[in-house]
Parts: structure tokens; sequence; C-alpha cells
């Protein structure tokens, strides 16, 4: 993933749902179509709801790293 | 005044309206309550129970109901449990009027007593984010198909549209939870470990080195949670349906429903029902009011249930499944 440069970066790590997703899309909104987020985020709920909420949202996660307990995503900001 | 003395069958009532199963004429208060109109503890006073299937109901009728209620009724109305909506304070001799205006929009009084209920759901896949399956449309064409349809005691059905089983599947004489069974494309997979982290049931593992998954089906709850997280699509849909419940029942003797089949489709399901209903009244004959998982539970009736059932279930069947499982909630 380190291949992809990086426009912004969003800890959630300590959000609750639904303000993770809700603090990425705010996030995601400053950014151009095209533009890549790193979202650092919790295993548990928010890995299974923000994946899910950026795919439905027409996003692309085109990077992912497993750190500890954290994964972190990279986000291709979608139209 | 104790609720089960004012249910007596002595007591009867003359009314205007047809009650499911009756004309109309003088009524016991029993033949009242199978048709919906349930008697209070005040002179007169019934409550009318409007079927909301599924808990969905269009603004048009429940406006429609407010001003019934407003007219006829009391200052409020009232939710059930299994999601109708009842007006009470109702006086037996506006039933005729309340009936009228109700079905002015096509709102039905629900039913009670031994036959088929309305059948209860969650939002299922519509916009709710876990859903697997249309639980709505199947509350439609089960409750047109089946409501009212007499049995040997009171038989539910619900639908809950994933594992979670917001609508207790697995507390109903008869009931169906979506599920997906989940399969992996090794192509598309960038051993990214999510779905991994993802699944709560540990049916997923990810490969130490590579990070691809290590799939254990028994574990598998069908609820589809590494599908949607999955960034590259690598997990998709496979068989997708329901899973099917029976036997079960609350009240102050529980019972835990049985898994008799996975993965029936929509089409399945009403003939499931039908098929289960006849089976039902075939063996409850000469049995008073029993429940199905009563039944269920005598010696035999599991595989006399599962042999009736086996051109419906065909390959979807459970085998050997156990018999409803009865919970103790009083200690
Ligand atoms: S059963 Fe599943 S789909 Fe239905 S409301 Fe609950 S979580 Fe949502
Ligand atoms: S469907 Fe649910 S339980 Fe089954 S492997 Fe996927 S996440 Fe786990
Ligand atoms: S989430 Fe998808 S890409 Fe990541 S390891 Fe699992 S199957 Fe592979």
């Amino acid at each position: 993933m380190s291949d992809i440069k990086v426009d912004a970066v969003l800890d959630i790590t300590n959000e609750v749902c639904p303000m993770t997703f809700v603090k990425t899309k705010l996030k995601l909104e400053t950014l151009e179509t095209g533009q890549h987020l790193e979202v650092i985020l919790n295993d548990g709920e928010p890995l299974r709801n923000v994946p899910r909420s950026l795919k439905e949202e027409g996003h692309r996660i085109v990077g992912t790293k497993k750190d500890g307990t954290k994964f972190h995503l990279i986000v291709e900001k979608g139209m | 005044m104790l609720d089960h003395n004012i249910e007596d069958e002595k007591y009867k009532v003359e009314v205007t309206v047809p009650v499911i199963g009756k004309s109309a004429g003088v009524l016991s208060f029993n033949d009242l309550k199978t048709g919906g109109y349930i008697k209070q503890r005040q002179k007169d006073k019934f409550t009318v129970r409007c079927m909301v299937p599924g808990g969905r109901l269009p603004i048009k009728k429940l406006k429609k109901i407010v001003e019934v209620a407003e007219k006829y009724g009391a200052d409020y109305v009232h939710l059930s449990i299994r999601q109708s909506l009842e007006i009470p304070y109702v006086d037996y001799h506006n039933f005729d009027k309340v009936v009228a205006e109700l079905s002015e929009v096509d709102q039905k009084v629900a039913s009670c007593g031994p036959r088929v209920r309305v059948p209860t759901a969650c939002s299922g896949c519509e916009y709710n984010p876990n859903g697997l399956s249309d639980t709505q449309g199947l509350t439609k064409v089960v409750n047109d198909k089946f409501f009212g349809a007499e049995c040997n005691h009171k038989f539910k059905t619900s639908f809950s549209g994933c594992p979670i089983d917001c609508a207790r599947t697995s507390e109903m004489d008869l009931a169906f939870q979506g599920a997906v069974f989940p399969e992996w494309e090794e192509e598309k997979c960038t051993g990214c470990r999510i779905c991994a982290s993802a699944c709560q049931e540990d049916a997923i593992h990810d490969h130490p080195e590579t990070g691809e998954p290590i799939f254990f089906p028994d574990k598998c709850l069908y609820c589809a949670d590494c599908i949607r997280a999955c960034p590259t699509e690598a997990w998709v849909s496979g068989k997708t349906g329901h899973i099917v419940r029976i036997g079960g029942k609350h009240g102050r003797h529980p019972f835990k429903g049985s898994v008799v089949a996975k993965f029936v489709s929509d089409e399945d399901v009403p003939v499931i029902i039908e098929k289960t209903v006849e089976w039902y009244n075939k063996h409850g004959v000469g049995k008073g009011r029993i429940r199905i998982g009563t039944l269920l539970r005598e010696e035999g009736m599991m595989q006399s249930y599962m042999e009736h059932m086996k051109d419906v279930f065909k390959d979807k069947a459970v085998k050997d499944p156990k018999p409803p499982l009865e919970i103790n909630i009083q200690e």
C-alpha cells in the first residue's frame, strides 16, 4: 500500500459506530474524486461497518494493512 | 375480575359485522376475540386489533386508524407485541362503523385464536444493512395466502432478515431467517486479513503467511459480514435463502424451535407453510389445543414431520433434526 499517495489521514479508533462512518464520510467530502484517504480503525464493529458502507457509497478500498488490532484502509473517493 | 372470566363463552353480545368464521349476529366473547375484537374489563368495550403484517403500516392506513380511534376509541392506540395496532375502548355498538371506515383504506381487523396469525417481520433487506432476505415481501405473500387458516391452536410465523434474528424465528411455530453461504474466489484476494477480523464466529482464520482466509463452514452462521467487509469482492454470495425453524413458542413454558431446513427459496416458503399446517392438523386431531412444538416433542413425531416434508425440503432438509427444546424461564 506504500505506492499510493495519501491525500489525508483520519484516525477513527476513538469513535464508535455510527460516528466512525460519519467522520469518514465528512472527511471524504473534503477530497476530490480519485483522491485517497487513509482511515485508521479498530477491528470488530468498525471493521464490519466502515468498509461495507464505503463500498455501498461508491468508494473503493485500494489498499489495506493490518497493524495489531487496528487496520489501515486506503480509500479512493468515488463520484 | 380476572381476564379469563370475561372471555367466557357464556357472555354474548349482538354485533352487526361479520367476524372471521362467523356472520353477524349474537356472538360470544370468544368468537369475537377470535375475530380480533377483544373484550375489555370495561362494560361494552372492546379492543379492535388492526392487522399490520410485518409491522409495516402505510401512512394512508395509519391516518385512517387515527381518525377511527379518535372517533370511537380512547385517546391512545396500543402497539401489540406482535406488531398489530390496537384500538382500545371501542363500544361494540360501533363495530359496523369502525369496520366500514377502516375498510375505506383496506385496513383489516386481525385474528386471534386457533389459526395462522399475521406474520411478524423485521424490515429486511430493503434498507436494513444486515438484511439478507425480503422479509416484507414474503410477509405479504404469506399473509394474503394464509391469514385466518384454521389450525389446532395458534400458529405464529415470522421472518428475520439475517442471523441476528430480530423477529425471533426460534420462538415461532414456523419461521424463516435469511441466510447467505459465502464463497471465496482466490484470484481476487489480496490477503488483507479483513474478513478474518470481520467474522464474529471464528469461521475464518487468516493464513499466517499469506493472510488469505481459511474457512470453517461448520462454524458459519451465513451472515455475510465477510462478503460485505472484503474490499476486493473476493467473498461472494453462494447459495442464498432461508433457515427454517419449527416448533418454537413463548408463554410460561417456552420452546426453542428446531432448524429443519437450510437455504430454502422464497418460492418454497408458502409451500412449506401449507404442508406444515397440513401435517399439524392431521396429527393434532383429538389432542385438543396443542401447539406444533408440543406435538413434535412426542415420540417419533419429528421423523414423521420430516418424512411428510421430504418432497418440499429435498436436499435442503437438515439430517435428523432434534425436537424443539423446552426452556425454563421460571428460575
Ligand atoms: S434480523 Fe437482521 S436484517 Fe432483520 S432487523 Fe435484525 S439485524 Fe436487521
Ligand atoms: S458468513 Fe458470517 S459467520 Fe460465515 S464466515 Fe462470513 S462472516 Fe463468518
Ligand atoms: S477480506 Fe477479501 S481480500 Fe481480504 S483476505 Fe479476506 S477475502 Fe482476501
